[in-house]
């Protein structure tokens, strides 16, 4: 690019693109507005004014507290499983060659390119047939599933950077496949690991569809909040946890980008 | 290290021990670690997963006796046969009506931020653009919906700055019209599709960018330098060539549309989406072979539709 005219956005590009990102953010930061209101029977805007008290009321609710609990319990098992579920399939594809890696990688991909409802059904009628009680456990089975996707696409990614030549230096070198594994693969893919961990984590804390199918009695977060959405009850203490879970899911994904954004300068990468 | 040592130790002796034993084998045989490997992954998706679809499946062969309301499990294509009123044909017809109109304003409203950050955005702005999009698409569902919920309501702040602007009866005008409108935005389909667009729209934004990114700048130079006008620039180099973007970002946007029943439950009217009405066959109804049948549905338009796009060449953009 040698004139600076190209360098340059039009102005009517920088307009639209700048009335999109607010078009994006603009009704999140509604939220924390709303969290401070005084109005609790209805939405008005502007806010009649401002209060902190719902925080407190909303700290001392126990089904919100217990619905949290089973939300980051459901969450860091299904988190647990995707990763070594996910780390496995990443680590077989990616190094390998062989009949039938696509239909795999396709498998690992359909839970959740498929509508979550159509994966929430089909775990529920199958959870009926077998005759298995909904319970925390069928909660986890759901998560995992959709949850190895995001380990699987971030294993994928770095093992593909890194260099096969270093596996066999340290074979070379003496070391058997556990050593490898432990002290050359591991640290080469573990901050894309805690970075897809923590991805499937957001995902899962966050997931509602297949939760209403799989779920039994119990409420995870989002099921507390869908409730309170179809039939309002406690207004102000939705806002308050409404602008929680905003602030809760922002901080793994902003860590997951920090993670995985020097990623071009891995060693072996300039083989 | 002397000499001696280091031809003493050129051949490593054999480790002993199980876990050598096991990396020797793995080492002599690379199928039996693929095999180990593969294994739970396999197991688990292939059980629970396909295993549970294809349950799915086999029950929307199944049919409901319509006086004691138990499933018959025989084989028929009588429900499938259901689908094909005038009742459930509307159900399929609005969903995807639906679903093609916010493809094509998540689209337009996403290609210019793609754009934007794809070729002008350097450095910071690059990251910051980069986060303006994953944090709303990261960000939880439910809380978007939310707070559409808020700024759609009847006293909320889109009729506060409509009221501000005096341009509340442009609102009372677009809610008068037969289809789109309704009481009020939150109980409009105007409503149900403007969440949609603000749900999905990210989905749109990242594959539309990554195809951006691969034009090479010089081609839209040497466009205008044989005296294309932006226009003809736009229409003939740069969209043709960002289309399998916006094709693999439609998936998204389609998909998503489809199988969705929590927004036109929570804004929207009373009338029923293909999710809604799966959701309300297999609760309260029990009808399992219906809802089954009815998801059949969008696995179907998106297997047509993936395939369209692997020909139109839309994965190469993902």
């Amino acid at each position: 690019m040698r004139s600076d005219r190209h360098t340059r956005a039009p102005l009517r590009l920088k307009i639209a693109a700048g009335i999109g990102l607010a078009f994006l953010h603009l009704p999140i930061l509604l939220i924390f507005l709303y969290a401070f209101t005084t109005e609790e029977k209805s939405y008005q805007f502007p806010p009649p004014g401002l209060t902190l008290k719902w925080f407190a009321v909303t700290w001392n609710r126990p089904d919100v507290w217990e619905a949290l609990g089973l939300s980051v319990r459901v969450a860091s098992i299904s988190t647990v499983v995707a990763l070594t579920l996910g780390t496995l399939c990443a680590a077989a594809i990616s190094q390998t060659r062989f009949f039938g890696r696509e239909a795999i990688s396709l498998l690992v991909i359909l839970p959740i390119a498929l509508p979550g409802i159509i994966t929430g059904i089909s775990l529920r009628s199958a959870f009926n047939l077998a005759e298995i009680p909904f319970s925390f456990w069928t909660i986890v089975l759901g998560h995992a599933t959709f949850c190895v996707v995001v380990v699987y696409n971030n294993a994928v990614a770095r093992f593909r950077r890194m260099s096969g030549s270093l596996i066999e230096a340290s074979m070379d070198l003496g070391a058997d496949g556990f050593q490898t594994f432990r002290h050359v693969i591991l640290p080469n893919i573990g901050t894309a690991l805690l970075a897809g961990g923590m991805l499937a984590f957001a995902l899962s804390f966050d997931e509602v569809i297949v939760t209403t199918f799989t779920a039994g009695q119990q409420a995870t977060l989002p099921i507390w909040m869908l409730e309170e959405l179809v039939r309002p009850r406690q207004r102000p203490v939705t806002n308050v946890v409404a602008m929680v879970v905003v602030l809760v899911t922002f901080l793994p994904i902003l860590a997951a980008y920090y993670l995985t954004r020097d990623g071009d300068q891995i060693s072996g990468q300039g083989k | 290290m002397s000499a001696s040592a280091l031809k003493a130790t050129a051949i490593l002796p054999g480790r002993g021990g199980i876990g050598g034993a096991l990396s020797d084998a793995f080492w002599r045989k690379p199928t039996l670690l693929l095999f180990v490997l593969l294994t739970p992954p396999l197991l688990w998706l292939g059980i629970i997963y396909l295993g549970s679809l294809f349950a799915l499946l086999v029950q929307s062969f199944f049919s409901i006796d319509e006086f004691s309301g138990l499933v018959v499990r025989e084989f028929t294509l009588k429900t499938y046969g259901e689908l094909l009123r005038p009742a459930n044909l509307d159900i399929i017809v609005r969903t995807l009506t639906m679903a093609a109109l916010v493809t094509i304003a998540s689209a337009i409203l996403a290609f210019p931020i793609a754009y934007f950050a794809a070729r002008y955005a350097k450095g910071r702005w690059k990251a910051v653009f980069y986060l303006g999009v994953m944090l709303p698409l990261w960000s939880s569902y439910l809380v978007k919906v939310y707070a559409w919920k808020l700024i759609l309501a009847k006293e909320g702040i889109l009729t506060w700055i409509f009221d501000k602007l005096h341009l509340t009866v442009l609102i009372d005008s677009w809610l008068a019209l037969p289809v789109v409108g309704g009481n009020s935005l939150s109980v409009s389909p105007t409503g149900t599709f403007l969440v949609f667009v603000y749900v999905w729209l990210p989905f749109m934004i990242l594959p539309v960018q990554a195809a951006l990114e691969r034009v090479p700048s010089n081609l839209l130079e040497a466009s205008a330098d044989l005296g294309a006008a932006p226009r003809q620039t736009f229409l003939n180099v740069l969209l043709p060539l960002a289309l399998p973007g916006i094709i693999a970002g439609s998936i998204f946007t389609f998909s998503l549309t489809l199988g969705d029943y929590i927004i036109p439950q929570i804004v929207g009217t009373s009338h029923l989406y293909i999710g809604m009405a799966v959701y309300a066959h297999q609760g309260t109804a029990g009808n399992i072979p219906l809802a089954a049948a009815f998801t059949v549905v969008p696995v179907v338009i998106m297997g047509i539709y993936l395939w369209l796009a692997k020909r139109a060449g839309a994965f190469d953009a993902l």
